[in-house]
């Protein structure tokens, strides 16, 4: 289980593995955190000739806050965002999400643009960039663009990076203040990959209706998803059991099924209703506490 | 004298070397102009090999050698097979595939070269065409007529028919009140080390002889191989074994491999090294636990049981290296503790195109005592007894020890249980797990949301097989004790155990003893770590030894205190006169003496030469350990999801040498029997193909997936062997299935589920709730 040959470079700016990246093409690979890609190159699944190993460049390991937006550079290690304080108050969604993925010493190493880059179906971070809304910045040498999560993620294993593409950042809307956010998954084992996961983000109006929502998964299908046929039951409703029973029965819709030796794909859409029905509880539960504790406040 | 080792929490001599990173594991070890193996493995799992073309891997620069097995000549040949028995029509591996693969993963063509990377690269290059035959997956399909056949000359598929029997069991089921039938079906599981097998051999010219490390669990078998194969006699193979990262089982047998890197070395007079990586682990180390099982229990009313029969395929995969052992422990262990006096018992071993089955921790129990605790509670149920009350009615009673099952164990012996109280044990672990409030847990996890239930499994284990282990000790000038023994550990600590039994032997520290475990040069004949043995066979032997080297130190310093020896003892490292403590002579000046001290000078008379020797026990029949264990669990039933609440385990192993030590074997073994229950599970593909060949799609407990176990040692010693004790290897693994199922099926009930297998994932619990429309 050894790797094929391959020639390494170690740029020390993104200019530079920009260029070495338009002067090799498709047979070049970029190395961030390797969690997927050195296992990948063992087993000969993949052969790149070109080892573009970019955790040298300083440039992009970042997390900004604004009032705006919260911007992620690519590089940034996901234990940096689990355990960054502001996150934690200004966007919770991200740290409880990556709590999920694997174990501390995989996300001591593995990065936020490398899972989104890789894009294995069950990756926690693909649905928190779509329950979120976030938009990914990618530079080639040539151009800058910038790709919404709902078009970045095209298949299993597939994006729409090119070869000779950069993921530089990620960035997402800050949510109003009045929303609330969760993350649940189930996996064979703690720190395993994800039979289905959920994030979602709530928020009601004064008179207690569905505001807001937003609801994606990961895990449970081939690609992550937006249940945007739930979200369109609950938006504008009083958010009463049978409206979500109703809710979450359409969860499934735009699941493209997905079955390994873990879990069928029967298996996977249940477990895709149970967790967005539990999803949903939580939200509304925190909602009204909330709702509670403020009004007792004031 | 101070208080003796033997039953102190003695930390471990090996932790402070394997916990700072100095352990030396094959891996690490570099010889000078050192190659490297690596081997291709069949694609197919029954084929013809049409063409074989090596000349690109050939071309490769930095490879010494690429073969098939038309260029291995005469050496090209069928290992002998190490445990025959006469109804077995035993095919066992040979170095490289001829003409034929027979499974997914045997080795076909082989490539030395300078580095590992390089040896794979050439492996790329090596043409290979088969011409696919249909594969034999499913067990229960190998028998039928058109079924097509593995190995050339057989009529059919059966390795071997293995019957016990025992009174009437027709006459039986007829008087019986009722009669339970069940069928039940186990998946093929693994022993994941997680260091896998590694071997280097340097081959002398010189002197014509072979220098081996292998992670080995029995050096002195692969001794014994490499000399039958290479026609040379024993004493031209040295087999060493280095630190083993886990065993488990599958590094008891000699494999391809290991003549390979042997052979290799021998043909280039190169050093040359192979380490397993994990895809091999799982497609060319052995696998068990597969087996289906049709059984009837016959009962009186009151829950007496009355007969038992079964009748069970055992999947023996392509070959068997090690004959027809798990088939054969699975029968004998299916009475369990239990007195039943009419049985019909019958193993069908078969040959299918999938990995061989070898011994896992358990060996072959834990499917047995799987089958037979669930039939008890099923039994329970449908007479309405209590579940306990029932066992403690069926138990062998202490008093009945030593009893005879009226079974043959697979090393002939008339199984004899030595020594236990097994009512006692079963009522130790329910009250561990904390039986007598489970019901009222039971009503709040149910308001909760949950499905709550207890299981308990009682078994019976023969460990302490022979037919022999040795052990050395030597005294040294400085004081020191060197002792050897032949068995090598895997992990379990052996270097503080035997040093234990040693020291209290010879009245010395713990810390003055010196051990080297599974070195052929120190011990000319060994067995090996398997089969729950080398605390018995190894601890006794180190009793033996260590008591016959105090005798001669006393013999000696008799001589040179000029004191009889009936008035000496030994304390301290020293021999001194007893009650009058005027005269004493240190173990190292004794050893000096006997070491003959000035060169060129003259022996003294009356003295024995050397402080050392070296002693075999052999053992005349296993002992047998026995335990029970309780598991409490809560399953969600929406998801299906099993949590462990609570495990205990009462376990008897006899005189427990040092208890910490056999709490981490318990341990480690529940571990395991967890990993069969709830999620360790070998897919096969109808074409044979084996779908879970890495971490990612075969999955073995973590931390998280291991509760706190409670563990109890029920010291009741053992009659056949001085030391008294009994194996505890297995234990854990042993009784952890049943008992998790057990509970598992109680927490089921109210929704109708029935368990009839392992392992069981959530999305198998979750399709059984859902399949009963609950």
């Amino acid at each position: 289980m050894k790797s094929a040959a391959f020639d390494y470079r170690d740029p020390h700016t993104l200019a530079e593995a920009l260029a070495i990246l338009s002067q090799y093409g498709e047979d070049a690979k970029v190395l961030a955190g390797g969690q997927s890609l050195v296992p990948m190159m063992n087993f000969r699944l993949a052969r790149p000739a070109v080892i573009v190993d970019i955790n040298r460049i300083p440039e992009l390991a970042y997390i900004l806050n604004t009032e705006e937006e919260i911007c992620i550079g690519a590089m940034t290690r996901q234990a940096e965002v689990e355990t960054d304080d502001r996150l934690k108050r200004n966007y919770p969604l991200l740290p409880d999400a990556i709590r999920y993925i694997a174990h501390p010493a995989i996300r001591n190493r593995g990065t936020i643009g490398g899972s989104l880059a890789h894009a294995d179906p069950a990756a926690e971070l693909a649905a928190v960039a779509l329950c979120g809304e976030a938009e990914i910045k990618i530079r080639s040498q040539e151009q800058q663009r910038w790709v919404s999560s709902r078009e970045f993620f095209h298949g299993p294993y597939t994006t729409s990076l090119e070869p000779v593409e950069i993921l530089e950042e990620i960035k997402f809307p800050r949510l109003s203040a009045a929303a609330e956010t969760v993350f649940l998954e189930l996996s064979r084992r703690e720190g395993d990959f994800a039979m289905a996961a959920v994030a979602a983000v709530l928020e009601l109006d004064g008179d207690g209706n569905c505001h807001q929502v937003r609801i994606a998964l990961c895990g449970a299908g081939a690609v992550p998803y937006r249940a945007v046929g739930t979200e369109k039951i609950l938006i504008g409703e009083r958010l009463t059991s049978k409206v979500l029973t109703e809710a979450v029965s359409a969860v499934t819709e735009g699941l493209e099924p997905y079955n390994d030796v873990h879990a069928s794909s029967e298996y996977r859409e249940h477990l895709a209703r149970v967790l967005t029905h539990r999803a949903l509880e939580q939200l509304i539960e925190r909602v009204e506490n909330r709702n509670h504790s403020e009004n007792n406040a004031s | 004298m101070s208080d003796p080792y033997i039953g102190r929490a003695v930390k471990r001599k090996e932790d402070l070397r394997l916990l700072t990173g100095k352990g030396n594991f094959v891996d690490d070890l570099k010889l000078p102009g050192m190659a490297h193996m690596a081997v291709l493995r069949s694609s197919q799992a029954h084929a013809k090999i049409v063409k074989i073309d090596l000349s690109k891997a050939r071309g490769t620069k930095g490879v010494l050698a690429a073969f098939a097995s038309a260029d291995l000549g005469c050496y090209n040949r069928s290992f002998p097979l190490l445990v025959p028995h006469p109804s077995l029509q035993a095919f066992t591996p040979q170095p490289l595939a001829e003409g034929k693969v027979i499974y997914v993963g045997e080795p076909v063509a082989v490539v030395a070269a300078n580095t590992r990377a390089v040896a794979e690269d050439a492996l790329d290059l090596i043409d290979i065409e088969y011409e696919s035959l249909q594969a034999v997956v499913c067990s229960e399909e190998t028998l039928v007529a058109n079924s097509p056949i593995i190995h050339d000359g057989m009529a059919n598929n059966l390795a071997a028919r293995l019957v016990q029997s025992s009174g009437d069991v027709d006459a039986a089921m007829k008087q019986a009140d009722v009669v339970i039938r069940e069928r039940f079906l186990l998946q093929r599981g693994t022993g994941q080390s997680i260091e896998g097998r590694a071997v280097m051999v340097q081959y002398d010219r010189r002197t014509k002889s072979f220098t081996v490390w292998a992670s080995t669990q029995a050096p002195h078998l692969h001794q014994r191989m490499l000399a039958e194969l290479f026609s040379c006699s024993e004493d031209k193979v040295r087999v060493i074994v280095p630190d083993v990262g886990g065993g488990f089982g599958p590094k008891g047998i000699f494999y391809p491999e290991d003549f390979l890197v042997a052979y290799l070395s021998y043909r280039f007079s190169r050093p040359v090294k192979w380490v397993e990586d994990r895809r091999e682990h799982f497609l060319g180390s052995v696998h068990e636990r597969e087996q289906v099982h049709e059984v009837e229990l016959a009962l009186r009313q009151d829950g007496t049981i009355l007969a038992y029969r079964d009748r069970m395929i055992v999947d023996m995969g392509a070959y068997v290296p090690w004959g027809i052992i798990v088939p054969s422990v699975t029968l004998s262990s299916l009475l369990g503790p239990y007195r039943i006096a009419n049985f019909y018992l019958e193993a069908n071993a078969i040959y299918s195109n999938k990995v061989p089955i070898g011994q896992l921790r358990g060996a072959g129990r834990p499917q047995a005592v799987f089958v037979t605790e669930r039939m008890v509670d099923i039994a329970a149920v449908r007479l309405g007894i209590d579940r306990i009350d029932i066992r403690l009615k069926n138990l062998v009673q202490p008093e009945a020890l030593p009893y005879t099952p009226g079974l043959v164990y697979r090393d002939g012996s008339l199984m004899t249980y030595d020594s236990g109280d097994y009512p006692s044990c079963l009522r130790r672990a329910l009250s561990l797990a904390n039986e007598e409030e489970f019901h009222t847990n039971r009503q709040n996890g149910r308001k909760a949301g949950y499905l709550i239930g207890l299981g308990m499994a009682c078994f019976v284990e023969a460990s302490g097989l022979g037919p022999l282990e040795g052990a050395s000790v030597s005294i040294k000038r400085n004081g020191r004790v060197a002792l050897a023994v032949g068995s090598p550990p895997q992990g379990q600590g052996h270097e503080t155990t035997l040093a234990q039994v040693c020291a209290d032997e010879l009245g010395i520290s713990v810390e003055a003893v010196d051990v080297t475990l599974g070195d052929t040069e120190r011990l000319s004949y060994g067995t090996g770590t398997f089969a729950s043995r080398t605390a018995v066979v190894g601890g006794n032997a180190v009793r033996l030894a260590s008591r016959a080297v105090k005798e001669r130190a006393i013999q000696t310093a008799a001589k040179i205190l000029n004191t009889p020896a009936e008035e000496l003892a030994v304390s301290e490292g020293k021999v001194f006169r007893r009650q009058m403590h005027d005269k004493c002579v240190s173990f190292g000046e004794i050893a000096a003496i006997a070491a003959g001290s000035v060169p060129g000078g003259p022996f003294p008379d009356g003295i024995q030469p050397g402080l050392e020797t070296s002693c075999y026990f052999t053992p005349s029949s296993p002992t047998y350990a026995n335990g029970a264990h309780v598991a409490v669990v809560q399953i969600d039933p929406h998801t299906g999801f099993v949590k462990i609440l609570r495990y205990a385990v009462a376990h008897d192993c006899g005189k427990v040498i040092n208890p910490m030590i056999v709490d981490g074997q318990i341990h480690g073994g529940v571990a395991h029997g967890i990993g069969d229950a709830l999620i360790e599970k070998l897919h096969y593909d109808e074409n044979g193909q084996l779908q879970t060949t890495s971490y990612l799609s075969y999955l073995i407990p973590t931390a998280s997936d291991v509760p706190f176990i409670r563990t109890e040692h029920i010291e009741i010693p053992s009659r056949f062997n001085p030391l008294g004790v009994k194996g505890a290897g297995e234990a854990g693994a042993i009784g952890a299935p049943a008992a998790i199922a057990n509970a598992i099926a109680d927490a089921l009930s109210p929704v109708g589920v029935s368990i009839r297998e392992f392992p069981l994932s959530p999305n198998r619990i979750w399709q059984l709730i859902k399949e009963r429309g609950a």
